[in-house]
């Protein structure tokens, strides 16, 4: 078995390790870092739960190998608060009621950080558009779509 | 899934050593459709050799009479690229469809053609700017390049390095989504040019084509009614759980009557 050392930084913390090419991300993240934040959900690039930042913008864990973030910054639900601050899309979360059984919510919420980067106009068409990508099986997506919109209105407001 | 070794070189010229050393290598650039096969298992390349290093595939470049755009370059950064939007909306809107989010941060225009899926959305644009498909060998044209069902004229160790567009005097693409897969059932990419009119059509068939029949219509006379009057055959497309091959004929005819419209209006196209 060929292993490949990569560095990269995780959650802002430095991590060197040896993988396996075929490792997904995912599985390292989970199985080797103990991040089990990070949820696989179909693990065949469907569902958009294992969703995680590299390089600041989002992408599904499952169908990225972890050889690939060699160098990257990598960013998991884990490292969005700020100990035990809650990240302002995290509260919109909680505040909205936007998660039932809370699988798909590590994915959403990472998605959700990402689409207040890449959407200047986030109507409510842009979020239900920006959130295609991640499938949710309890809530009907109605509370999640209110909690994007808070979300977004209080990240802007932060960053002023 | 197989285990594979993975190479990142960061110059064209060490990739394809390492493809002619590696003859069971491939390229991997998104991975949006390359990962998920091997997942599945369909794929089992003995290497991945990553082309995200090679910064030379990253370039957009408009001139007056056409777009390039580099085989790296991601469906979101084409959505939102100014110059793309400027030079040619249509394919920024064409690129601002595919997939969902997660997919555009990560899939290429390179990787898309490469894979040649029969109801991908860039091939239908290839064949209607009659783009060029710049290679690490050669050029391309673009009605030489799909050569089938998930193939091209692509040799296994030749790299898309850019794609060059026609720029047309207006264009759209109509996208009729199959809200599951958010593949096209039926894509049309319409162009306009001084000599005439080039429609593409993805989704429908074993692999992209041009509708001649269509594009003589409408070269004739440019109006939704001209499109509509062409009877498509339904001979040869496909049928599925997602529409039958007379379904899909009647809405090549529509969706370029609907392309016209928006032409006319000065808009890019829309999902439907």
């Amino acid at each position: 078995m060929v292993m490949a050392r990569i560095s990269l930084t995780v959650n802002g913390k430095p991590v060197t390790a040896e993988v396996e090419p075929r490792w997904p991300l995912s599985e390292f993240l989970r199985d080797h870092l103990r991040l089990t934040g990070t949820h696989v959900g179909c693990d065949t690039s469907q569902c958009g739960a294992c969703t995680v930042h590299v390089n600041g913008s989002a992408l599904r864990s499952c169908t990225f190998f972890a050889v690939q973030a060699d160098g990257a910054e990598v960013t998991t639900i884990e490292g969005i608060s700020d100990g035990e601050t809650l990240h302002p899309m995290q509260v919109a979360f909680h505040e909205c009621h936007a998660l039932q059984c809370g699988f798909c919510t590590p994915g959403q919420i990472m998605n959700a950080i990402d689409l207040v980067r890449r959407e200047p106009d986030l109507s409510e068409e842009n979020i239900r558009r920006g959130l295609e990508g991640n499938l949710c099986r309890c809530t009907g997506y109605y509370n999640i779509i209110k909690a994007v919109a808070a979300g977004a209105r209080a990240m802007r407001e932060q960053a002023g | 899934m197989y285990a594979f070794d993975y190479r990142r070189p960061a110059s064209l010229s060490e990739t394809l050593a390492y493809l002619r050393e590696k003859p069971d290598a491939k390229p991997i650039a998104g991975g949006m459709s390359l990962v998920p096969l091997m997942r599945h298992r369909m794929a089992d390349p003995a290497a991945l050799v990553d082309l995200a290093a090679i910064a030379d595939l990253k370039r957009i470049e408009a001139s007056a009479d056409g777009l390039l755009i580099g085989a790296m370059v991601n469906h979101f950064t084409v959505s939102q690229s100014e110059a793309v939007k400027l030079c040619i909306p249509a394919i920024a809107q064409l690129a601002g469809g595919i997939g969902d989010p997660l997919v555009r941060n990560r899939g290429t225009i390179g990787g898309s053609l490469a894979h040649a899926d029969p109801a991908a959305c860039y091939p239908s644009a290839i064949l209607a700017l009659d783009a060029v498909i710049e290679t690490s060998a050669r050029a391309i044209p673009a009605d030489d390049f799909i050569t089938g069902m998930f193939s091209t004229a692509l040799k296994p160790d030749e790299i898309i390095t850019a794609v060059r567009f026609r720029r047309p005097d207006a264009a759209a693409y109509m996208k009729f989504i199959n809200a599951s897969s958010r593949f096209s059932i039926v894509g049309v990419f319409l162009s306009r040019f001084g000599n005439g009119v080039r429609v593409g059509v993805t989704g429908a068939g074993q692999h992209a084509f041009r509708p001649r029949a269509l594009e003589e219509a409408l070269s004739a006379e440019f109006s939704p009614d001209a499109a509509r009057r062409v009877a498509i055959s339904p001979d040869g497309l496909i049928s599925d759980i997602n529409g039958s091959a007379e379904y899909r004929a009647h809405l090549i005819a529509e969706l370029a009557a609907r392309a016209v419209t928006e032409c006319q209006a000065g808009r890019a196209g829309a999902i439907l």
